[in-house]
């Protein structure tokens, strides 16, 4: 495998230098060079504007899952015998994938003393519910959940497995797509199927999120995907739909892996980022956990709460429970303010669906600007005093 | 107790950047540093060490620079280090990689305990230490956010989860992934440092650790990036002129103009 340079069409022009994640274009003697560092990750490819830069087309024989396997799965994780909302979510555009490949939608239950969700399942689209419901999976443990599922697809052969990108999805499922060897993309935010070759589109944030990347899996089945919470639309539910209940046994040489001892519900400072109609977003830009001081008294001004970018949590300043982005929260608020907000791609992709977005930030070329429908050039400290007079005014 | 500690090199995202008019990526010298989540894999290994005592090492699969990295990891107080290093692991995706990384742990005579970072920050997919757990035949816990116990053959961890954590028995060997909660990262020492000066991590390609080509690298991958673009187009856009003062009143005018902020009255 390699990056195949056309010497004669390459320009030199440094595109593909600009453009590489990984410093592994040099220019030498004016043309391009690929050295070492190289990880055939195709950005360079699409740089080059004069299609001089190509990755060595390779054929893998299809297994022969891929002709003979039939059907959307959608994971239905439960916790504690409630669904959260990903699977409705799963489901609805589950379905939408289904009835594009004309097949249909089913969703797979695990637990003990669960089977009441199915009644759930099949109001929000589906057809069929494989239910394996038995005290060894009482709790979760990735070893007996992951055989179980192993051992049905193989069985059943669906061509599609989407779960949500949650904690438990994102433990259990990688453990899974090992276990019936075949490709996994991770917190998918758009899927979509191309029908010609009935190939399910995924699209995530690649490279650190600072661009869109879709990913397939043409040779082996099923094509796995987690999903990322608060991205897919729902579908509309139909109390009292029914469908087919599959029951599936455990083979008796199962047994969990792990033992969990106790579950600790969530404690401490809760932060309600999804449902807020104001959101105030502080970053790096606010320099420390005291500039989040300010962030509040925004946010306490417009009925609000708090949010942070990643690298203002990874810092330290506020705790993950408020982080905006693509491992923290989707937000789509009525109002969102950045406050000393970059924008790398990966935060973008967690609030761009904001109704309104103002961003403060001293540097004019933050990525934030592109996306915002007021920008602020300036310092985010005589900016955000300035507000809180102004609404104080107002308000009289 | 013997641990192994997977390490990757990745591109200092903060130094890659999105050019705000062209969408493409601008590179300004791309440092190279150790996945900052692995670090919190290392620190994890630290911590178990001091514990109950036992050997550290550290497995990487990369480009030759990445030697570099395990240079670093023995500064921080890793025992020994394997990089798994050859032309044709390049572009593999999490399947391939657990390939290479399964093969590298049996390489080094396999381990009590393998710690993952939760996921690496070029690619965020958090798959590679649930996939290497399944190649191993381990039993894992992800997302372990403390570990109150440790004796030869058992951890009880506490695993961070959407609402709230887990505290989990894991049998030994087996495999976890941590997240930041498990300690901030010690510095290296100066003793580290100093055994890093002469270092020279030892390094293994495919053939080495009995893997075709077919198994690793693009080759050995199901999944292929078909499409790269930058994403969603600017809406429409003001932007607010003039002194701090000036833009941060115009701003709250122009939301109460919208009734996005509502004054009530």
């Amino acid at each position: 495998m390699a990056l195949i340079i056309d010497k004669t069409a390459c320009t030199g022009c440094g595109s593909c230098l600009e453009a590489c994640p990984f410093g592994a274009l040099e220019l030498v003697d004016d043309k391009a060079q690929v050295n070492d560092n190289c990880t055939l990750c195709g950005t360079c490819v699409e740089a080059c504007p004069e299609s001089a830069l190509s990755l060595e087309d390779i054929q893998r024989a299809a297994d022969q899952r891929t002709a003979t396997s039939r059907g959307v799965w959608v994971f239905a994780e439960q916790r504690e015998g409630a669904l959260p909302e990903v699977v409705a979510e799963l489901l609805g555009q589950g379905g939408r994938l289904a009835a594009d490949l004309g097949v249909d939608l089913s969703a797979v239950l695990l637990g003990h003393g669960v089977e009441a969700l199915a009644a759930e399942l099949f109001a929000q689209g589906a057809r069929k519910v494989y239910l394996a419901d038995d005290p060894r999976l009482a709790q979760f443990d990735d070893g007996i959940y992951a055989a179980v599922l192993a051992r049905l697809i193989a069985q059943e052969r669906p061509e599609i497995l989407l779960a949500g990108a949650t904690a438990l999805g994102r433990s259990l499922i990688p453990r899974v797509a090992t276990a019936v060897a075949t490709g996994l993309t991770a917190d998918c935010t758009g899927l979509a199927i191309d029908p010609t070759r009935r190939l399910l589109l995924q699209t995530r944030p690649a490279f650190g999120g600072n661009i869109m990347a879709t990913i397939i899996c043409p040779d082996a089945r099923p094509q796995m995907a987690t999903v990322r919470p608060r991205v897919m639309k729902k579908a509309l539910p139909q109390p009292g739909a029914t469908g087919e209940l599959v029951r599936v046994g455990l083979d008796a040489d199962l047994a969990p892996t792990t033992q969990v001892l106790e579950v600790v519900r969530a404690i401490g400072e809760q932060v309600n980022l999804t449902a807020a109609e104001v959101v105030v977003v502080g970053g790096r830009g606010l320099g420390g956990p005291e500039g989040f001081d300010l962030a509040r008294e925004l946010a306490q001004a417009l009925g609000g709460v708090v949010g942070a970018t990643r690298g203002a949590v990874d810092a330290g300043w506020i705790g993950h429970a408020h982080q905006v982005g693509q491992t923290g929260r989707t937000i789509g608020p009525k109002l969102y303010i950045g406050l000393g907000v970059s924008g790398a791609v990966q935060h973008l992709v967690g609030m761009q669906s904001s109704d309104v977005i103002v961003a403060v930030n001293s540097d004019a070329n933050a990525p934030i600007f592109s996306v915002a429908t007021y920008g602020i050039v300036g310092n985010l400290f005589a900016v955000v005093p300035a507000m809180l007079a102004r609404l104080r005014e107002l308000r009289g | 107790m013997k641990i192994i500690v997977c390490l990757k090199q990745v591109p200092d995202t903060a130094s890659v950047k999105l050019d705000p008019v062209t969408h493409t990526l601008k590179r300004e010298g791309v440092a190279a540093v150790i996945n900052p989540f692995d670090l919190f894999a290392l620190e994890a290994a630290l911590q178990l060490r001091e514990r109950v005592g036992g050997q550290i090492l550290a497995l990487t699969m990369g480009p030759p620079q990445a030697a570099e990295m395990l240079r670093e990891a023995i500064g921080y107080g890793v025992d020994d280090g394997l990089l798994l290093s050859d032309r044709a692991f390049a572009g593999a995706d999490t399947w391939a990689t657990t390939a290479a990384l399964a093969a590298g742990v049996r390489h080094l005579g396999g381990a009590d305990l393998v710690i993952c970072g939760k996921q690496a920050v070029d690619g965020d997919t958090a798959q590679v230490g649930p996939g290497l757990a399944m190649r191993l035949g381990l039993p894992q816990v992800a997302f372990v956010k403390a570990i109150r116990e440790a004796t030869a053959d058992h951890l009880v961890v506490e695993r961070q989860m959407d609402d709230g954590y887990e505290v989990v028995n894991l049998p030994l060997p087996g495999l976890i992934t941590v997240v930041r909660e498990i300690g901030e990262p010690r510095p290296p020492s100066l003793k580290g440092k100093m055994r890093a000066k002469k270092y020279e991590a030892p390094v293994a390609g495919a053939a080495a650790l009995g893997l075709t080509e077919d198994q690793v690298g693009l080759r050995g991958s199901f999944t292929q990036v078909v499409e790269v673009f930058a994403p969603g187009a600017a809406g429409q856009r003001e932007m607010l002129p003039g002194p701090a003062e000036a833009a941060g009143r115009a701003v709250i005018d122009r939301l109460v103009a919208d009734q996005v902020i509502l004054l009530g009255s």
